[in-house]
């Protein structure tokens, strides 16, 4: 199955996390997609502070500046992969170096 | 807890019935995913047999006989679906299995392990994961269910839609765990189970249903699917040292009888010989689990009523052991009565101080009735009545009430 790992950091735990968790991600990026579980890179987004909210409401366009929702934890990146099962899933979702500093939704793919 | 045939010959159609219907479920269910369509496929199939086996006897081979009639419905099913939306390749494939199992009947797996792991999966929630067991193992209609677990039949129902959704959905795996995972993943099942049968342990109308012996024979299937872990039979020699006390625990006019003053000839020797058979069994093939000393310390009641024996420092022992493993405040509690009967109130009454901060304690009835009967036999009545009164209107069930009254008109006056 087909399932997206959202990353949601706390942007404050990360800023303050040691240079050694960029190792950690090199490491667990090299061991998933070596293990054919993730079929792109994962990608990393810029923090929330860059980020634009656009809706339109009748017609009309409104950009906010800023995240979608004002949480603790935003969104940081995320993963696209392909595992058997949910606990596989699981089980990456827990070596990936983010869940220390946040945490990691789980979501399959919509399929028809 | 469904309307039940009202002989022994028909109960034990309707349990072969509900056995067969779990096996094919989680037969069908391991192979697509799909619980609610594998459900959907026996339906037919399984409520004939529940109304034909318990009068005109139960077929040879009850799981082929019900396959045989399910499988012209999940081809039917395939067949129209495949039509509709040009997909549905689990449907093909559950006809498949069908068509395969009815070939081989006596060679069918027991996969409702795999069933209930993926009900109690960390990714369902919690409060769903037995009324989940209850219906896909062993059959039981959400109407059944949410009588039990006194919820709305419909809301009951769309938990219940909802939960096998997700199982689906979510691709959660229907599977045994491996062993580093297993003990965590299978307290989730014994912790679902136990749920179902404490909340069985208050219903006393004979019309209820029987939620209790319905969480029974969860952990009966259990324990005969893991022979080898210890906690399943610890669980099932807990329910059944539960179940063996139940007759004696309401006296003729419905009065609650706490265990101290139970008639042990009321008590259930069968069930209780099978509890003292599982529990050793065991005890004697690994280390010792939560449920196993949950049961030792039944055992050990057991074994100071019915024999006179002097059990209590074991039985605080015990629940020193089952503290240092839980750190549970219901522990917490149960130990300071326990500890009355070795060391005295004041003793109990001290150990019981560091639970007063503990906000959950302060609408948690046993504990302001535990209190109350402590500071009585401390000599402290005016105490007494305080913690008593509390637990009163803490009780919602009628014997217990009329119990504390009692007990409360019985203190001595305050000086």
């Amino acid at each position: 199955m087909r399932y997206m790992m959202l990353i949601h950091h706390d942007e404050a735990a990360l800023a303050a996390a040691p240079p050694s968790l960029w190792g950690d991600y090199a490491a667990f990026n090299e061991a998933i997609a070596k293990a054919g579980v993730a079929y792109q890179p994962g990608n990393r987004l810029q923090p929330s502070s860059a980020a634009t909210t656009v809706r339109v409401a009748a017609d009309k366009t409104a950009v906010l500046d800023g995240p979608y929702a004002d949480t603790k934890e935003q969104l940081a990146g995320y993963f696209l992969i392909d595992a058997p099962d949910l606990d596989e899933a699981i089980a990456w979702a827990a070596r990936c170096p983010s869940a220390r500093y946040g945490a990691i939704e789980i979501r399959p793919f919509f399929t028809a | 807890m469904a309307p039940r045939a009202g002989n022994e010959t028909g109960r034990a159609a309707e349990r072969i019935a509900r056995e067969s219907f779990g096996r094919l479920v989680a037969l069908v269910a391991a192979r697509t995913g799909d619980v609610a369509a594998a459900e959907d496929a026996l339906a037919d199939a399984f409520a004939a047999a529940l109304s034909q086996w318990p009068t005109g006897g139960v077929p040879d081979n009850p799981a082929a006989w019900l396959l045989t009639v399910a499988r012209r419905r999940a081809t039917d099913l395939a067949r129209r679906r495949a039509v509709e939306t040009g997909g549905a390749d689990h449907l093909a494939l559950m006809a498949e299995e069908l068509e395969e199992a009815v070939a081989s009947p006596e060679a069918i797996p027991d996969r409702r392990l795999a069933l209930m792991f993926a009900c109690a999966h960390p990714a369902i929630d919690r409060a769903v994961r037995a009324p989940l067991m209850l219906q896909v193992v062993l059959g039981f209609s959400a109407d059944d269910i949410a009588q039990a677990f006194l919820v709305p039949p419909a809301t009951m129902g769309q938990r219940l839609v909802r939960a096998k959704s997700r199982i689906r959905d979510a691709g959660i795996p229907f599977r045994t765990p491996g062993r580093e995972e297993l003990a965590e993943r299978l307290a989730a099942v014994l912790e679902a189970i136990y749920a179902a049968y404490a909340r069985g342990w208050g219903e006393f109308d004979d019309g209820a249903p029987r939620l209790a012996e319905e969480a029974i024979w969860l952990g009966e299937v259990l324990a005969g699917l893991l022979p080898d872990e210890p906690e399943a039979k610890g669980l099932l020699a807990l329910m059944y040292y539960a179940e063996a006390r139940r007759p004696a625990r309401r006296g003729v006019d419905g009065a609650f009888t706490p265990l101290g003053e139970q008639d042990v000839a009321l008590w259930d020797r069968g069930a209780l010989t099978a509890a003292e058979r599982l529990l050793s069994a065991a005890s004697a093939a690994g280390p010792s689990g939560r449920y196993q000393i949950e049961a030792a310390i039944q055992s050990a009641h057991v074994a100071r009523r019915l024999n006179g024996a002097p059990t209590w420092p074991a039985i605080v022992a015990l629940y020193d052991h089952l503290l240092a493993l839980t750190a549970s405040p219901v522990v917490a509690l149960n130990r300071a009565v326990a500890l009355a009967e070795t060391e005295g109130p004041v003793a109990a009454l001290a150990a019981l101080d560091p639970l007063a901060a503990d906000e959950r304690m302060a609408a948690y009835q046993p504990y302001w009735a535990a209190r109350g009967a402590l500071l009585d036999r401390a000599g402290r009545p005016a105490e007494a009545r305080d913690a008593l009164t509390r637990a009163l209107g803490l009780a919602d069930d009628p014997a217990v009430r009329t119990y504390l009254r009692n007990r409360i008109e019985g203190l001595a006056a305050a000086p």
